[in-house]
C-alpha cells in the first residue's frame, strides 16, 4: 500500500508490527536452534553431533535453561504477530489468494528470470514460502512442547507418533526452519536493498527492480 | 532396545568431566541467587536463566494436572536391555545390604518409624510399565513395581499439605519433589523391576518411580526420605537442570 503525502519515490513496505515480530523472532530462533543443537548433542537422534563451537549453553543443563527462557520470547512474539496478523487483515491481503497453480506458475516465471518483483505485493512463490515457514514454525513449537511435557499433552503427542515421534516432529521441523533461512539470507544478499525496509519500514520505489528482475 | 541404549553410559560418561568443570561455574551464580549473596557475581545472564528457570517451575506446577495419567505400555514395548544410567559409571553403583537397612523417614512426617524391606513388601503393591524419558533426550521403556507412593505418605501420617519430599541415596545422590507428584497415582515406591527384586544397577533396595518426571527426578537407592516446606534442591537441580522437571 502506499501511503498518501509520503514522497511519490517512497513505498511503504513493511508494517511496525511486521518489522518488531521479524527481528524479536529472529533473535529467538538464533538462541533457539543454537541452544537446541546442544540439547541434541546429549543424545543424538542420528549418527552425528553438532559442533559445540556453534552451540549455545556450554553444557546440556546450560543449554536447556536457554532453550526454556527463549520459548517464551518466541512464542509470545509469535501468538501477537498470528493475532495481529489475523484480525488486521494483514495476513488475508498479503498471504492470499495462493493455489499450487500459481506458485507452479510464479517458480516457473522466476527459474525463466521473467518474474518481476514488486516492494508491496508477494508473489505466488513467496506466499507459499511466508505461509509454509509460520507453519513449521507453529508444528516445530507444538512438537517441542510434547517433547516438553509428553504426559500433559500425551493426545497431542498421539498424533506425532508419542514421545519418540515428537523428537523427530520436532527435529524435522527444525531442519526445515534452517532451511528457510538459508534461502531467505541467500535471496537478502541477492537483493541488499529488501534488507532496508524490514528495518524502517520505508523502500525506494523501483530500487528493487534495478538491481534484479527475479524472483527474491 | 538397540546397541543405541548400550552406547548411553559411554557417551555420558565422555561429558562428565566436562560436566563436572561446568557445573561449578553454573552452581555457584545458583548458589549466589539462592542466598542473594553476590560475593561470586554471577552474569547477568545466569541471573537472568536462573530467575527464567524458577518462573517455569511455577508454570509447570501451575499447568501439572494430578490426575492425568502417563502412558502406559505392554510387556512386548519394554527396552531390553534396559540402560543403566548415573553420574557414574555402572560398577561404582552402591552395594546396599538388606540385612540392617531400613528406610529412615524425617521432616513433617508424623510416625518417623524407619521400615525395612520386608514390611514394604507386605503392604499392597502394584506395577506398571511406563516410560523413562531422561533429560539428554533418549527415552526407555520398563516395568517397575512396589508401594503406590501416596499410599505410604498416608500411612506414615506425612503432612501432605506440605511443599516437597525430598530423598537421601546411598550413592550421594539426592533429589526432591513437589507434593501434587508425590501424590500422583502413579508415583511408586519401586522395590522390584521386571518382577524381580530391584537389581543394584536399578537402585537397590529402592527406586522412586515416577513417570511424570524426567529421569534424574527418580533417584535410587534411597536411603531416606523427609517431607519439607524448605526447598531441598538436589544432586543435578543444583547444578542447573530445573528443578520441577515434569512431563
Amino acid at each position: 500500500m502506499t501511503t498518501k503525502g509520503a514522497p511519490q519515490e517512497r513505498v511503504y513496505v513493511h508494517a511496525l508490527f511486521v518489522r518488531v515480530f521479524h527481528w524479536v523472532n529472529a533473535m529467538g530462533m538464533i538462541l533457539m536452534i543454537m541452544s537446541g543443537w546442544r540439547i541434541y548433542n546429549a543424545s543424538p537422534l542420528f549418527d552425528f553431533r553438532f559442533p559445540n563451537e556453534i552451540t549455545l549453553g556450554g553444557w546440556l543443563a546450560g543449554a536447556l535453561q536457554w532453550h526454556f527462557a527463549a520459548m517464551w520470547l518466541l512464542v509470545i512474539n509469535l501468538l501477537i504477530y498470528l493475532i495481529v496478523g489475523f484480525a488486521s487483515g494483514h495476513f488475508r491481503r498479503r498471504f492470499t489468494p495462493v493455489s499450487p497453480s500459481s506458485v507452479l506458475g510464479d517458480m516457473t516465471k522466476a527459474l525463466k528470470g521473467k518474474l518481476p518483483h514488486s516492494d508491496t505485493t508477494y508473489n505466488a512463490v513467496q506466499k507459499a514460502a511466508y505461509i509454509g515457514i509460520l507453519l513449521a514454525i507453529v508444528l516445530t513449537i507444538l512438537a517441542g512442547s510434547v517433547v516438553w511435557k509428553p504426559v500433559q499433552l500425551q493426545e497431542l503427542g498421539l498424533l506425532m507418533g508419542g514421545y519418540e515421534g515428537a523428537r523427530l516432529v520436532h527435529f524435522f521441523g527444525m531442519v526445515a526452519i534452517c532451511a528457510f533461512i538459508v534461502l531467505h539470507l541467500t535471496l537478502v544478499l541477492l537483493v541488499p536493498s529488501t534488507l532496508i525496509p524490514m528495518i524502517i519500514g520505508w523502500a525506494r520505489k523501483g530500487k528493487h527492480e534495478q538491481e534484479a528482475s527475479h524472483e527474491h | 532396545m538397540n546397541t543405541k541404549f548400550l552406547l548411553q553410559p559411554t557417551k555420558s560418561l565422555v561429558n562428565i568431566e566436562r560436566r563436572l568443570f561446568m557445573k561449578k561455574t553454573l552452581s555457584l551464580g545458583a548458589l549466589a541467587m539462592l542466598t542473594g549473596c553476590d560475593a561470586t557475581d554471577p552474569s547477568i545472564t545466569d541471573r537472568i536463566l536462573s530467575a527464567m528457570s524458577r518462573w517455569n517451575d511455577e508454570v509447570q506446577l501451575a499447568i501439572f494436572n494430578p490426575s492425568k495419567p502417563a502412558p502406559v505400555y505392554t510387556e512386548a514395548d519394554i527396552t531390553d536391555p534396559f540402560p543403566f544410567n548415573a553420574y557414574y559409571r555402572e560398577a561404582k553403583a552402591p552395594v546396599v545390604a538388606e540385612a540392617g537397612f531400613k528406610l529412615e523417614l524425617s521432616g513433617l512426617i508424623g510416625k518417623k518409624e524407619s521400615w525395612t524391606l520386608e514390611q514394604l513388601r507386605a503392604l499392597p503393591q502394584e506395577s506398571q510399565i511406563t516410560r523413562h524419558i531422561c533429560v539428554e533426550g533418549w527415552s526407555a521403556i520398563g516395568k517397575w513395581g512396589g508401594v503406590r507412593f501416596s499410599d505410604f505418605l498416608r500411612l506414615i501420617e506425612a503432612d501432605t499439605s506440605a511443599r516437597y519430599v525430598g530423598f537421601r541415596c546411598a550413592d550421594n545422590y539426592n533429589s526432591s519433589i513437589d507434593m501434587a507428584t508425590a501424590l500422583h497415582p502413579q508415583t511408586i515406591l519401586a522395590l522390584t523391576f521386571r518382577d524381580q527384586v530391584l537389581p543394584t544397577k536399578y537402585g537397590f533396595p529402592m527406586k522412586l518411580r515416577v513417570p511424570t518426571k524426567l529421569g534424574f527426578k527418580n533417584p535410587k537407592h534411597i536411603m531416606a526420605m523427609f517431607v519439607t516446606n524448605d526447598y531441598p534442591g538436589g544432586f543435578w537441580e543444583d547444578q542447573g537442570y530445573n528443578w520441577f522437571s515434569g512431563s
